[in-house]
């Protein structure tokens, strides 16, 4: 059995943990990047569409030219990046954390090292989540699977599509499924308004002249062993109107119906998960409630943008190195989601430096004010013209609104949408 | 005729009514901004999508094909896209292209696939190395 040690090793080889293992390496760390797949890239690889880049690079790339970029980075680096290897299990009794992994090449592989970067990232909703009845025939998938087939592997898994859930990877996949031929015949969305961006509703629906279902439930999906159509229900007032449901016919069926991130080895090690995100909690260094562990990327919580993804991820990165400089915060505050907001990540900031946030909103408002209050006195607060849950936001408390907090004896930040 | 457009440029997605589009003289309203102006003209007269799709990679074997290992590596489609904006009543003569294609590897990502796309002055371009 291979063993080796790291001063920190990275889980996931995406967007996240390539932008985590650059910012150790460039703190004069040794890497390492455990992926399960051939390469690295993570899910950009399959995203081939454009529209990625353009905080990181000023320019509208696709998902592999977007990840491309990093790998290169990463190979004129002096990080150890195993492919084909999927970790099993971490173990984090010791002092220094061991990551027992499963390698293509050299079978166990012990990886050794004082910090962990979790970056595994998410995975669709199925079928299964959000419990839609009918037999179990061929032919139902969720978009990202579709996504792959079609961009990777080269099949294109039907004809005649229904989209359930208008998710931005949804809506993609009626776009994708329409350019290789296919006829999309609806999306179907059980909320009132669309839950992906508007520029993919009129791009990839509009275009196509496919009809977006709001308020409307899928209760069935027919067929024996290949899928034959769905039953569609529309909800008003609250309530299914059976007797206003219709069929379509159609042989696929895409699912989008939300992503939930991967946290099957961090429960395992003991990381306490955040039931708002699903995601670890994490302190102002995004240290996870296990010591030396970290956590970025869509594996903490699900990122609209990989813009945002990296950003997040390089900061990590940089935490995780000072952790192991020995650095610690001196003092933190706790931040809460107050009202209109679903969730803020981290959930803790440290006086005397510039700390980011991120958080989602509750509600779809225009000229919406978004505050913060440290212990009921509003330190900030600045006017955003439009805000939706589908659109992550950003802040960021520094200096002048926080360290008047030394002189409170239990200081807290509530951050609200009005 | 009216016409009816929600406005892209940015998330508030003003509705947008433009009136005039038979005589080139377009009218907006709806708009919160000159962008908006600017996104209907655009989107009304002369529309156009920046067009990303798969090209088949020669001498590519089905996964059954193959003995045992890897399915997915190297993989079967390499990814490409216009470099520009593509005029939208073109992009499916431009996708019959692309999907007529077939690439030899290597092939380094930003490579030209199809220079001068249809007479428009557009490449299009791998989006991936393959080796």
């Amino acid at each position: 059995m291979k063993e080796l040690d790291f001063d920190a090793v990275v889980i996931g080889g995406g967007a996240a943990g390539m932008a985590a293992a650059l910012e150790l390496d460039a703190r004069g760390k040794t890497v390492a990047v455990v992926e399960r797949e051939e390469s690295l890239g993570g899910i950009l690889m399959q995203c081939i569409h454009n529209g990625f880049g353009l905080i990181e690079f000023d320019q509208e790339l696709s998902g592999p030219e977007f990840a491309e970029r990093f790998e290169k980075r990463v190979a004129e680096s002096r990080i150890a990046a195993f492919c084909r290897t999927t970790v099993i299990e971490i173990d984090v009794a010791g002092e220094l954390k061991t990551l027992i992994c499963a390698s293509a090449e050299v079978g166990v592989l012990r990886l050794r090292s004082r910090a962990v970067v979790l970056a595994m990232g998410c995975r669709e909703r199925n079928r299964g989540n959000v419990r839609i009845p009918g037999s179990r025939p061929a032919g139902i998938y969720t978009a990202g699977l579709a996504q792959r087939l079609v961009n990777i592997e080269g099949y294109i898994p039907g004809k005649d599509i229904v989209v359930i859930g208008s998710g931005d990877i949804g809506l993609i996949m009626a776009r994708r499924m329409s350019w290789v031929g296919c006829a999309v015949h609806a999306v179907v969305e059980i909320l009132p308004y669309p839950s992906g961006i508007t520029r993919n509703i009129v791009q990839c629906l509009h275009d196509f002249d496919i009809p977006l279902h709001l308020a409307h439930l899928t209760t069935k999906i027919y067929g024996k062993s290949r899928v034959e159509g769905v039953e569609i229900t529309p909800i008003e007032n609250g309530a299914l109107r059976s007797e206003k449901a219709f069929d379509i016919p159609c042989d696929t069926v895409l699912l989008s119906v939300g992503l939930v991130p991967e946290n099957e080895l961090s429960r395992k090690a003991g990381v306490e998960i955040n039931p708002m995100t699903s995601g670890a909690s994490v302190d102002s260094t995004m240290m996870t409630s296990v010591p030396g562990v970290f956590a970025c990327g869509n594996v903490l919580h699900v990122h609209d943008l990989v813009d945002y993804v990296v950003e997040e991820s390089r900061r990590a990165g940089a935490f995780a190195a000072n952790w192991l400089e020995g650095r610690r915060p001196k003092a933190e505050i706790r931040v809460k989601a107050g009202s209109n907001v679903r969730y803020v990540n981290p959930g803790r900031v440290e006086p005397g430096r510039e700390n980011k946030l991120y958080l989602r909103s509750l509600v779809v408002k225009n000229d919406a004010l978004l505050e913060a209050k440290l212990n009921n006195r509003v330190v900030r607060s600045s006017k955003k013209s439009h805000v939706q849950p589908s659109e992550m936001m950003t802040l960021v408390l520094g200096p002048s609104e926080l360290d008047v907090a030394g002189a409170l004896a239990d200081p807290i930040i509530e951050i609200s949408i009005l | 005729m009216t016409r009816e457009l929600v406005c892209i440029t940015c998330p508030m997605g003003c509705h947008l009514k433009v009136d005039g589009v038979e005589g080139g003289s377009l009218n907006v309203t709806g708009n919160r901004c000159q962008r908006g102006a600017a996104y209907a003209r655009e989107e009304l007269l002369a529309p156009k999508r920046t067009v990303t799709a798969t090209c088949r990679v020669k001498g590519a074997v089905a996964p059954d094909e193959g003995v045992g290992g890897s399915t997915r590596f190297p993989p079967r489609r390499v990814p490409c896209r216009s470099l520009a904006p593509f005029p939208r009543e073109e992009v499916p003569k431009l996708l019959q292209a692309i999907y007529n294609l077939e690439v030899a590897l290597p092939v380094r990502s930003g490579q030209v696939l199809i220079a001068d796309a249809l007479g428009t002055g557009i490449d299009v371009i791998a989006t991936r190395s393959v080796s």
